[in-house]
């Protein structure tokens, strides 16, 4: 009996001291970097900008309330709620935007609520329906915020030096009327007091202070800030602000905030760059001219306070100019000088952790309509056409060679 | 737990001072003290929790007082980050006052303080009438009977550190509100049928209007004004049903159906329809190899009627549930307690807060979290226990984030020590 005893007490403590070694184990592991889209923080940063980063990682996951401003109606209630994981969004979050098409006049309908669909509601209130005289509604899912420093830091002469046309193709930069409270860089080229967009699907945000305050008042839904006082409300339901929250809800420092995490988020490195099918992939992603418009290597201008950003070879696989994609991605939706029918070219960098973000599928494209890299590229019209046709004209080992390639980005 | 007599707490700490303070003073003679002793780590019926607990008593008094306290250790690192480092946490002290008013006329109240006596709570403080051990009345600010874990929340009671998940989030104990209903027992050979039912106020807005972005009963929970008023104007109703058999256990069935948003102003101008938040609840314990080993389960299923136009991370339905799996492998006089005991536990636990596809993909939503806590628990005596857990878990809808799309889920493991002690 004794001896029995004394055998339950070794147990306990053999398995005390065995779970005490495996603590370590018993840790989950980071996982590799290479195969996540939150890849960290660029280098080379103060105390302070990291200290904001931090801050902006927060808030990029804050959930917002009626009580913090959301609202009354809204898309969603989070930053990160579309942009899941810093990656690409799913058609599951996609913002719907309308407006109405008259020959060749468009109207963005914002005296109802447009140009962004905001179809849910904080308790009491309807969400916005589509108006009845919008004739034209396109879906867009969120893009990676990936990267975006480096966008932020590219001079308008680099994007200008690949624009009009050349090698069969005629990229444009989409010049848009700054906001009030845009800080031109040196390396910003205004024109007739317009400066070249370069965020958003279809080129129409300057900086990334410009992305973020339409952003929370839009694409998330109803939050004011010290640049932007104005709540989009419902005037379909009625014309009064569903809240007893103070405008703005949210200050200065917090946009400011967000910026710095949007601008200081690395780019994910890439991966199987030295399997052979990778860099044939590459090779004939090159000779098959995709390179005319997904710019393979630019290199970033001065932007100061920012040293790793700046004069920094990059990779984003984009020119950042419009294009015209032809009739089957028409969303029928224009924004300032972008027509419906162009879309600025997306960078691909990250492109092949997409699934991460998007539920282990793929959904490509501004609304996500295309599950694979080749359904994709059978999307591409237009300027496109000739590059589609060459790919086609691939055998099927080629054609899975860009694929390999392109999950490689 | 939030503060919802923070206008009181100044009350009640001078209240519960003034009531120490006579035991401070009788411990120059401790003959004076009686303690009812009980071991809170055997199962009686679930809702026997608020009675089977250890009280001191001090001569003819007819009060009797306890409570218990509880505190850990953590340090929890999510892939490969620890967020908070390593951490102390004083979890809570409650204190319990009891009292036989008259024949068959009783009260009983649990204070609970949280975060160091920043959040003060009144958990439960009720007067019961027993007219026939089938029929008593039950007033005040009383525990909702849903599930088991809610009625026997004390944490000396338990091996493990954390509370259930599902019995936090999914059913959101502690869940109390002030409101009337009655209770009874009938007892036939081996069996105990038992019955509650109460009419309460209930939760509020903010099941759908919160900042964790989800559906959630405990954030409607946290109205300040429920021992007050009904969110609604409507009662909340809970009711239960529970078998014992001495050998087998005891299973309990039970309900929860409230309105819990402001469907009318105080006008009455009808301004949304109504919407209902409801709960069903199965719960099962038992004690087995002659007491050596227990098993607890509960396992709950939640329906919300969202309003008009909710964010799809809002979930119609949610469930969850636990297992808890204990055995003693050591019982025996240790250090000079005589009936110490060393206990090795596992629980499993897991909990959806979002049952259902999405309407824009036709593809299945994913906000779940699953853990799998392993435990050891060393019991002194049947109302102490230091205990260590291992908790791993898996979470698809990240805190703060939204993974509900299916991407690979949050792995996040803890150790955690702590002590639990009823005094």
């Amino acid at each position: 009996m004794k001896i029995k005893q004394i055998y339950k007490v070794l147990t306990v403590v053999i398995f005390s001291v065995i779970t005490l070694e495996a603590c370590q184990k018993l840790f989950p592991a980071a996982p590799a970097p290479d195969n996540t889209l939150a890849v960290g923080v660029i280098p080379g940063l103060t105390p302070a900008q990291l200290q904001e980063h931090a801050l902006g990682d927060d808030e990029f996951s804050q959930i917002f309330t009626q009580q913090q401003g959301l609202g009354p109606v809204f898309n969603n209630i989070s930053c990160n709620n579309c942009h899941v994981g810093n990656g690409k969004g799913s058609p599951a979050t996609a913002l719907t935007r309308f407006g109405r098409a008259t020959g060749r006049t468009f109207d963005s309908l914002v005296s109802e609520n447009g140009p962004d669909l905001l179809p849910n509601a904080v308790p009491g209130y309807t969400g916005d329906v589509l108006p009845p005289d919008a004739n034209v509604q396109v879906q867009l899912i969120a893009p990676t915020i990936m990267g975006l420093g480096f966008i932020a830091a590219l001079a308008d002469s680099t994007i200008l030096a690949n624009a009009y046309p050349h090698d069969g193709v005629a990229g444009v930069p989409n010049y848009v009327n700054p906001t009030s409270f845009f800080i031109p860089q040196a390396f910003n080229i205004p024109f007739n007091g317009q400066y070249i967009g370069r965020f958003g699907r279809k080129a129409t945000r300057v900086s990334l202070q410009d992305q973020v305050v339409f952003a929370l008042a839009n694409d998330l839904g109803g939050v004011t800030c010290d640049y932007n006082m104005v709540k989009p409300y419902n005037y379909l339901v009625g014309p009064y602000t569903g809240n007893y929250v103070q405008d703005p809800d949210v200050s200065a420092g917090f946009v400011n905030h967000l910026v710095m995490y949007l601008l200081t988020n690395k780019v994910p490195p890439r991966r199987d760059s030295a399997n052979s099918d990778v860099l044939a992939g590459a090779q004939l992603f090159t000779n098959i001219g995709c390179v005319t418009c997904h710019i393979p290597t630019m290199v970033t201008s001065t932007l100061p306070g920012f040293p790793s950003l700046s004069n920094q070879t990059i990779h984003p696989f984009s020119d950042f100019l419009l294009h015209d994609m032809g009739s089957e991605l028409d969303g029928g939706v224009p924004e300032g000088s972008a027509q419906s029918f162009q879309w600025r070219t997306a960078p691909l960098w990250g492109v092949g952790l997409s699934p991460n973000s998007q539920g282990g599928g793929l959904f490509l494209l501004h609304d996500g309509r295309a599950t694979s890299f080749i359904q994709a590229i059978q999307f591409h019209n237009g300027e496109a056409s000739a590059r589609k046709a060459a790919f086609n004209a691939l055998t099927s080992q080629q054609q899975q060679q860009i694929v390999a390639f392109l999950n490689s980005l | 737990m939030k503060i919802f007599i923070f206008n009181y707490k100044k009350i009640v700490a001078v209240f519960f001072s003034a009531c120490f303070a006579i035991y401070c003073h009788a411990q120059k003679d401790s003959s004076l003290f009686k303690r009812i002793e009980i071991d809170t780590s055997k199962q009686k019926l679930n809702m026997d929790g608020v009675y089977n607990k250890p009280f001191l008593t001090m001569g003819k008094m007819p009060v009797a007082m306890g409570g218990y306290m509880e505190a850990n250790t953590q340090y929890s690192v999510t892939q490969g980050i620890s967020a908070d480092g390593f951490a102390f946490q004083f979890q809570r002290v409650s204190m319990f006052l009891e009292s036989s008013i008259a024949k068959n006329i009783k009260f009983n109240s649990e204070i609970e303080y949280e975060n160091g006596g920043e959040d003060i709570e009144v958990e439960y403080a009720f007067m019961d009438m027993e007219f026939n051990p089938l029929f008593n009345f039950r007033g005040g600010i009383v525990l909702n009977p849903i599930g088991s874990f809610n009625e026997n929340h004390d944490g000396p009671r338990w091996d493990f550190i954390d509370r259930p998940i599902s019995s936090t989030t999914i059913i959101p104990s502690t869940l109390s509100n002030a409101g009337f209903g009655f209770y009874g027992k009938y007892y036939y050979d081996n069996w105990i049928f038992a019955y509650e039912t109460y009419l309460t106020n209930g939760f509020d807005d903010g099941i759908v209007s919160n900042a964790d972005g989800q559906t959630s009963l405990a954030d409607g929970n946290q109205n300040p004004d429920k021992f007050d008023k009904s969110n609604s104007g409507l009662p909340m109703f809970t009711g239960k049903i529970a078998i014992r058999q001495r050998k087998y256990g005891e299973f309990g069935i039970s309900y929860l159906t409230d309105v819990y948003n402001e469907w009318k102003t105080d006008d009455g101008l009808i301004i949304a329809p109504k919407l209902s938040a409801s709960v069903f609840a199965l719960d099962y314990s038992t004690s087995l190899l002659n007491d050596r080993l227990s098993i607890t389960t509960e396992a709950a299923k939640v329906w919300v009627q969202l309003p008009p136009n909710t964010v799809n991370t809002y979930g119609s339905q949610q469930d969850g549930a636990f297992i808890d799996i204990v055995g003693t492998v050591i019982k025996h006089k240790m250090f000079g307690w005589n009936n110490a005991k060393w206990e090795v536990g596992v629980r499993l636990e897991y909990a959806n807060y979002n049952i259902g596809s999405f309407s824009e993909t036709g593809g299945p939503i994913y906000d779940y979290i699953w853990a799998i806590v392993p435990a050891i628990a060393f019991r002194p005596v049947g109302s102490t226990v230091l205990r260590f857990n291992y908790v791993y878990s898996e979470q698809s809808d990240e805190a703060g984030g939204n993974f509900i799309l299916g991407n690979t889920p949050v792995k996040t493991g803890t150790m955690e020590f702590g002590i639990s002690t009823y005094f």
